[in-house]
């Protein structure tokens, strides 16, 4: 919209409103969406169910177990000593996603890994928590969706997955490090 | 719309009411009685109104399972196995619509290879092309959607797949499917809104048909010549011409989707689907549903998640350009004797990656898929424009009688230049 007339330098009321009335309407028009984007995120029950707590010591060294945590499998792997030093001993940085084994477990626990098993490519399950499943070239998981081979770290080294099995938060909950809650 | 002289006359006094108040039925006359169609149509013409059919089947089938089907992660699988054995011919009504999914898709692609035979994406039927697109993509969508709803490992699956390309998405990704999701990860939650949605998006179809249908007939239908309509006797009215070939194709096209229905009403499924879904194990081999097949062997040919996604959405949107990818004067494939080699290269490659798509992701079939994936936007970015600016195309008929009846028949007096656009 222009003025009235043209040669005057002053803005008109009519000015002021033909911008200030859309420009609320266009304010009030995205407030009102917001509810309607916000409601299909997870609601207050799907966040209520955001920690698990689990009792690692009946698994023995080499043994995996899988828990559910927000829907999704977790995976913890009692690490055997061979398992542990393949993991450390390549040089992180040569790694699709460079991270080394020790950032990947918490001091004094290096035994326990655990990871959310869902490949980080399109979501699916990896392999290799069952004594029979194949482990991949890497012997830690291996994803049958597209073929992507997880390490003993859970990291990826092969595939099309972009990056490392997810770390959740997660803390040990005694003393005696047999007890931990993920979340 | 297209401006022919209408020759409906009201039959009665009712309709002559009505027709000065509300004149429907003098548009539908006009639309679909007497509306000139090229008189040189052949069969791939009549895949539109199998389609309209096949949408028409899809909803009255839809809205019946929707009463008896519950979106729930927990009766789901049983409700649709309780439609199967225990509703009064749920038996049959669910059969038509799993089927009826197939055969709409099977029909949209021979409509759409129809489409780029003839050169029916070439002005002045840009817009027409580019609604017919987005009916294709939305209903990708509803099918997507709907396989979620049986709940078993492939639709679950199947759903966490599709759902995490968005994940792809640098930044905002995992937060976008979070929100997708309202969980995270696909649960009952994902399941009721998908319902929601897969209840919605027929209509969406149904809407873009109109405005398909609307272009369509301001243009006027192409032809297997790919020459305009320009005298009276190129043209017969619709009906009964053309409605009467479109009944026939209609009822062939019908025996085909009663013989999946009654005697192989689950063999384009996937057995997996008839368990039910397990959120902690992943099938071994997912594939979606044949006619997506394609599309997830160019997803997996690319070595990069976000490549492959991007890849993937890509090969759908090519064709959204076509009208202006494709540079040759002539519009049928008919009359071009280079590009139609290519044409039908196009159509193998299609084939061979719906093929590869359902193979595993490894060694030879990755090799081959990463050269089909090639040549199918090589075909549009390369072939489509080059060829149409280097190929002589074969002399064009005067006009449609002339190439139905011989030379020398009824083609009036046309203009050189117009006659013959292949003369550059
Ligand atoms: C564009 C049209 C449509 C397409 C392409 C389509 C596609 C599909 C597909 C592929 C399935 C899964 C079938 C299976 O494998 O079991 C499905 C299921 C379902 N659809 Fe549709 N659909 C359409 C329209 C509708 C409409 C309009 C409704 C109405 C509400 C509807 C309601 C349902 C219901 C309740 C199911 C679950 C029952 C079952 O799996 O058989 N659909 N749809
Ligand atoms: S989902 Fe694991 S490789 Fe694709």
């Amino acid at each position: 919209m222009s003025s009235h007339d043209d040669n005057n330098p002053h803005a008109s009321r009519r000015d002021f409103l033909a911008i200030a009335g859309p420009a609320f309407a266009a304010v009030g028009g995205a407030i009102t969406l917001w509810p309607f984007v916000s409601q299909m995120n997870p609601d207050a029950g799907a966040l209520a169910l955001s920690s698990t707590e689990v009792d690692l010591a009946p698994v023995k060294e080499g043994q995996a177990i899988t828990v559910q945590w927000r829907g999704k499998p977790v995976f913890i792997r009692y690490r055997t000593k061979k398992e542990i030093d393949e993991a450390r001993s390549v040089a992180a940085r040569s790694l699709p996603d460079p991270q080394a084994d020790a950032d990947r477990t918490k001091k004094g626990a290096e035994q326990w890994l655990v990871l959310v098993g869902v490949c980080t490519h399109l979501g699916c399950i990896p392999k290799g928590q069952s004594v029979g499943d194949v482990k991949g070239d890497y012997g830690g998981w291996f994803c049958p969706c597209h073929g992507s081979h997880y390490d003993t770290s859970g990291r990826i080294r092969q595939g099309p997955a972009p990056k490392n099995l997810e770390v959740p938060q997660y803390a040990f909950t005694n003393d005696a490090k047999t007890k931990i809650k993920i979340g | 719309m297209d401006q022919h002289e209408s020759t409906y006359k009201p039959g009665s006094r009712t309709a002559k009411w009505w027709d000065e108040r509300l004149p429907v039925m003098r548009m539908m006359h006009g639309q679909f009685v007497d509306f000139p169609t090229p008189r040189n149509l052949n069969y791939f013409w009549t895949f539109g109104g199998i389609l309209t059919f096949c949408l028409a089947i899809q909803l009255v089938s839809g809205i019946v399972l929707a009463m008896h089907y519950i979106p729930s992660a927990d009766l789901a699988f049983d409700s649709v196995e309780r439609i199967r054995r225990d509703v009064n011919y749920g038996w049959l009504i669910r059969s038509m619509h799993a089927v009826g999914a197939s055969m709409f898709f099977f029909a949209v692609y021979v409509h759409i290879f129809r489409g780029l035979y003839y050169g029916s994406y070439k002005a002045p039927r840009e817009v027409l092309w580019i609604i017919g697109v987005l009916i294709y993509l939305v209903m990708m969508a509803t099918a997507f959607l709907g396989y979620t709803l049986p709940w078993g490992q492939m639709s679950f699956w199947g759903a966490t797949v599709i759902t995490n390309f968005f994940s792809a998405i640098p930044l905002v990704g995992s937060t976008v499917v979070t929100w997708l999701w309202g969980g995270y990860s696909v649960t009952g939650t994902t399941l009721n809104r998908f319902y929601s949605l897969h209840y919605l998006l027929p209509f969406v179809i149904a809407g873009l048909v109109v405005l398909h249908i609307w272009a369509l007939h301001v243009a006027g239908q192409n032809n297997p010549t790919g020459v305009e309509i320009k005298t009276k006797s190129d043209s017969v009215p619709m009906s009964p011409f053309a409605v009467m070939k479109d009944l026939f194709a209609l009822g062939v096209f019908a025996m085909l989707f009663a013989w999946f229905v009654f005697y192989a009403p689950d063999y384009l499924g996937h057995a997996d689907n008839y368990v039910e879904a397990n959120p902690l194990v992943t099938p071994p081999h997912i594939v979606p549903e044949w006619y997506f097949l394609p599309f997830y062997a160019i997803l997996r040919a690319v070595p990069s998640k976000l490549g492959g996604v991007v890849l993937m959405f890509a090969a759908v949107a090519i064709l959204a350009f076509v009208s202006w990818l494709d540079t040759s004067r002539v519009r049928s494939t008919k009359y071009r004797p280079v590009y139609r080699w290519f044409f039908w290269l196009f159509v193998i490659t299609c084939l061979a990656l719906g093929y590869l798509g359902a193979k595993p992701a490894e060694g030879v079939y990755v090799f081959w898929a990463r050269i089909f994936t090639f040549y199918y936007f090589a075909h549009f970015l390369l072939v489509m424009p080059i060829v149409g600016l280097i190929e002589t195309p074969k002399p064009l008929p005067r006009s449609i009688t002339e190439a139905v009846l011989g030379k020398g028949a009824g083609a009036g007096s046309p203009v050189a230049a117009a006659a013959s656009p292949e003369k550059r």
